[in-house]
């Protein structure tokens, strides 16, 4: 550091008299690429997951649409039952271990220890295990491809997915996938937590943390709390399978409904899992472009953990036909129910930390808002699916699809869409283009309500979900012929963004430090970031530590025109 | 331009938002369509069900056009333009306080309707005077069963298995071998409640016949309780219906139906089926006499 240079004799003598560091040798940098695959740099590592779990996201978006190419005829004869099954067996599992979970991992990876103003995560090596586990997982997963698909489906319910009823490779190659990706996930949470407890820039106490780093910590202890479930859920479902143990067989005295609550017990945390990094990329992106802090700090955060809280009590909302006696079922609804105060007032702050700003409609900021809408959406039938008497016509059917397809591509994958124009120029030093970035927004908004909004009324009109095929009753073929057309507008729309990511590589424009005048630390540094991120670790006194030091260089440059300039600012 | 407080603006917004209030109750006007509610008119439960989802539906609606209105206005009123500078604002804690409020009134309320309309949903009404004669339903403890007020209803026990569903209609004499059994179509008497029992041999199937109410796993090793009455002006129809959990390759062909005769023809209909099995038992119990008795069987 160049403070060195310039030590006092006075600071001299008052230095110990040992070295600070000590070190055997001193390997030269890696290049190539061995710098990519025995990395410990958690910006590295956090794009390696991003790249994996974006081509795990294009594998599961093909399985998409074979489904909706299979279903989008009546009595169609494309994919016979088998292949149908393996597709969205693989469709769903792909989506939820291999592509949500671990790019918010990698998000999370990439700008966690930057928003808080670290060098590197606190266990650099445990990082680059926990990536490699979830490549494991990732491998074994698509390699049943080759001796027998998965057709049990994501939620794998004892007893079909014992051997009697699905025998083979598939059904294992699930469960290796769980203990894989497991393992992964719970290694970085361990990590994620123990660097945020502990790597905080000074000043920056609990209160002063970004929303995403929020979001990023209650993401890690509900991966702590439930992944441990699906662990044990899982390994007694191989032992069922394998070594003759019944715990999910009513013959040997087991219990198929144990099964279910283990699964769920973990699946609805995953659920929120899922979904609140994707709450923190909002909360970062709705400031930054209306110019305005987020409104109701506390509220956000308060609000996500209590989500967080309630999110891990309401698993059996997804039993509600099971037999199950009506006082469980009473209390697993209101709990539900309950989960809509802190979503509204999420809302709600979120629409109002865009009241009285001076927005301006970056791409990122087009998916955070078409985010609000599309999340809304999926809040309210969440509601209604609560309810248990609705949900004993609603569940399994189309309308479920529906719902949590809201939830889960209106909301997370919007959300990520949004965090990648929004940092792509951090990682990468160029920015995506916007033209194409709005295209691409408008054709994954529209071909994402043409395919999902009807299947609310598919749902409704009696059409369940997981079925291969279907004979012409009602409006089931037209219903379903929409829907297949507006998948592939969907999938058009996100090609758009991938090729605009590959392109923009190379042909976008240079971005330097700070292009969206972002209000945390990671556009405090050169973009893509040095590899110890931060030379010197600024001392941080709000929640928009990067504001502050605007406003305080433009005020030691006695210069007025540098001040926070009125919006629209030329970039 | 002048600033207005935050207060003034929300009722500026209120009128559209209003408005878009009472369309989207003309559209629930409207919602008797499949389309956008749940199928209904076989049974008193699927109705009471469609009409709370409709409550949840209007409700629902008015709330997204509210929210969503808001947002729309918010985007456009303050989209950045020259001479407008973003107001630095950290929060409001009265509006917090007011939305976390309104949003728990609002879960209450629909927390309360539901309950309200729980019984109508969840407990069998006796069958009417003109419906099928009736025996006493043995009590199921342990388990989610519901009878109705004087006890009586047509008890059918469905047992899901891959792919298909059997229904055995319970005699009320205690011996369930000597009940007549039935595939795919159940055939079932209008005005009379039925009882159904429900579980499975194998794997989860799940149980639905939309427009006779709400769908019920079969577990092998559970028993799941529900019921149906259809009205007397529905004779002669066809519930259509099928397996709502996956249950391996052929799941989306596991239909069933459930046809509505009308008490006598039900009447008709059980007496053929219990003849067509006591023969069939004769036949067998002398082919087996035939059999000990060390002939072989042409």
């Amino acid at each position: 550091m160049a403070a060195a240079d310039v030590t006092t004799k006075t600071e001299e003598q008052t230095l110990p008299k040992v070295p600070l560091l000590t070190t055997h040798s001193v390997e030269p940098e890696l290049t190539g690429w061995r710098a990519w695959v025995l990395t410990t740099d958690h910006k590295k590592i956090g794009i390696m997951y991003i790249v994996t779990a974006l081509v795990f996201f294009v594998l599961g978006g093909v399985e998409a649409l074979l489904i909706r190419l299979q279903l989008g005829t009546p009595d169609n004869t494309l994919l016979d039952p088998q292949t149908y099954n393996a597709m969205f067996t693989m469709h769903g599992t792909t989506m939820v271990f291999l592509f949500v979970i671990p790019i918010m991992a990698g998000f999370g990876n990439y700008f966690a220890p930057l928003q808080i103003g670290a060098r590197d995560m606190a266990f650099p090596k445990l990082n680059g295990l926990s990536y490699w586990f979830y490549v494991a997982g990732g491998v074994v997963f698509y390699s049943s491809l080759f001796f027998g698909a998965p057709e049990a489906a994501w939620t794998a319910y004892a007893p079909l997915s014992d051997d009697a009823y699905t025998p083979g490779f598939g059904t294992d190659s699930w469960i290796f996938l769980v203990h894989l990706t497991g393992i992964s996930s719970l290694v970085g949470a361990v990590n994620f937590v123990v660097t945020i407890a502990n790597m905080r820039a000074p000043g920056m106490g609990w209160g002063r943390m970004p929303i995403f780093v929020w979001t990023i910590l209650i993401y890690s202890i509900m991966l702590i709390v439930a992944l441990p479930v699906i662990a044990v859920a899982a390994t007694l479902l191989l032992t069922d399978r394998h070594f003759g143990t019944h715990f999910y067989d009513v013959a040997g005295g087991g219990d198929p409904m144990l099964w279910q609550h283990l699964f769920w017990f973990f699946g609805h945390p995953e659920v929120y899992i899922m979904i609140i990094p994707g709450f923190g990329i909002i909360s970062e992106v709705l400031p930054v472009f209306s110019r305005k802090p987020i409104f109701g700090y506390k509220a956000i955060a308060a609000a996500t953990a209590s989500i967080a809280f309630l999110g891990t009590l309401v698993w059996a909302h997804h039993m509600f036909t099971t037999p199950s006696p009506t006082a469980v079922l009473i209390f697993f609804m209101i709990g539900s129910f309950l989960i809509g105060i802190p979503t509204g007032v999420k809302l709600f702050n979120w629409i109002f930390t865009l009241y009285d700003g001076a927005i301006e409609f970056k791409t990122p900021l087009l998916f955070a808002v078409g985010f609000l809408s599309m999340f809304l959406i999926g809040g309210i039938s969440g509601i209604v699916l609560a309810t248990f008497p609705i949900d004993w016509q609603l569940h399994d059917s189309y309308f479920v699809v529906a719902h949590f397809h809201y939830v889960l591509v209106g909301g997370a994958m919007f959300s990520i869409t949004s965090g990648l124009y929004y940092w792509y120029p951090k990682m990468t030093g160029r920015m995506m283009g916007e033209t194409m970035g709005k295209w691409s927004f408008w054709f994954m908004f529209v071909g994402f309500n043409i395919t999902f909004l009807v299947q609310h009324s598919l749902g409704l009109d009696g059409m369940p979900r997981r079925i291969y095929e279907y004979e012409d009753i009602g409006n089931w073929g037209t219903w379903n012929l929409i829907s297949t057309i507006g998948s592939f507008i969907l999938g058009f729309g996100l090609l758009l963004s991938m090729i605009n990511a590959y392109r923009s590589l190379k042909k976008g424009a240079v971005s330097g430090p700070d292009p969206w005048r972002g209000n945390t630390l990671e556009w405090f540094i050169p973009s893509p970031p040095p590899v110890n991120n931060f030379d010197i670790i600024p001392t941080v006194r709000s929640v928009e530590p990067l504001k502050d030091i605007r406003q305080e260089v433009a005020a030691r440059s006695q210069a007025p025109g540098a001040t926070e300039a009125p919006a629209p600012a030329a970039h | 331009m002048p600033r207005k407080s935050l207060f003034a603006r929300l009722q500026k917004a209120f009128v559209p938002l209003a408005a878009a209030a009472s369309a989207s109750l003309f559209l629930a006007e409207t919602a008797s369509a499949n389309w956008i509610a749940p199928e209904h008119g076989g049974s008193p439960n699927a109705d009471a069900i469609h009409s709370l989802y409709v409550i949840l539906l209007v409700t629902g609606l008015i709330v997204f056009f509210a929210v969503e209105g808001l947002l729309l206005y918010v985007l456009w009123r303050f989209r950045a333009s020259r001479g407008h500078e973003a107001k630095q604002i950290h929060g409001n804690t009265t509006l917090e306080i007011g939305w976390t409020g309104g949003a728990a009134v609002l879960v209450i309320v629909l927390a309360v309707v539901s309950f309200f309309k729980l019984g109508e949903i969840r407990n069998p009404p006796n069958s009417d005077a003109a419906g099928f004669a009736t025996t006493v339903v043995a009590a199921d403890p342990g388990t989610n069963q519901k009878l109705p007020p004087n006890g009586k209803a047509l008890h059918i026990r469905v047992l899901g298995f891959q792919y298909g569903w059997q229904f055995a209609y319970d005699d009320g004499d205690g011996n369930p071998d000597n009940d007549v059994i039935a595939y795919r179509d159940m055939y079932v008497p209008t005005d009379t409640t039925v009882l159904l029992s429900i579980t499975s041999r194998d794997v989860i199937h799940s149980w639905w016949i939309p427009e006779l109410g709400g769908k019920f796993d079969a577990v092998n090793g559970f028993k799941n309780w529900t019921w149906f009455k259809i009205p007397a002006e529905k004779a002669d129809t066809s519930f259509r219906g099928q397996c709502a959990e996956l249950c391996g390759r052929n799941h989306a062909n596991m239909t069933a139906s459930a046809k509505a005769l009308t008490p006598a023809e039900f009447g008709t209909w059980l007496k053929n089926k219990k003849t067509e099995l006591d023969d069939a038992k004769v036949q067998a119990a002398e082919a087996r006499k035939l059999v000990d008795a060390g002939e072989t069987l042409k």
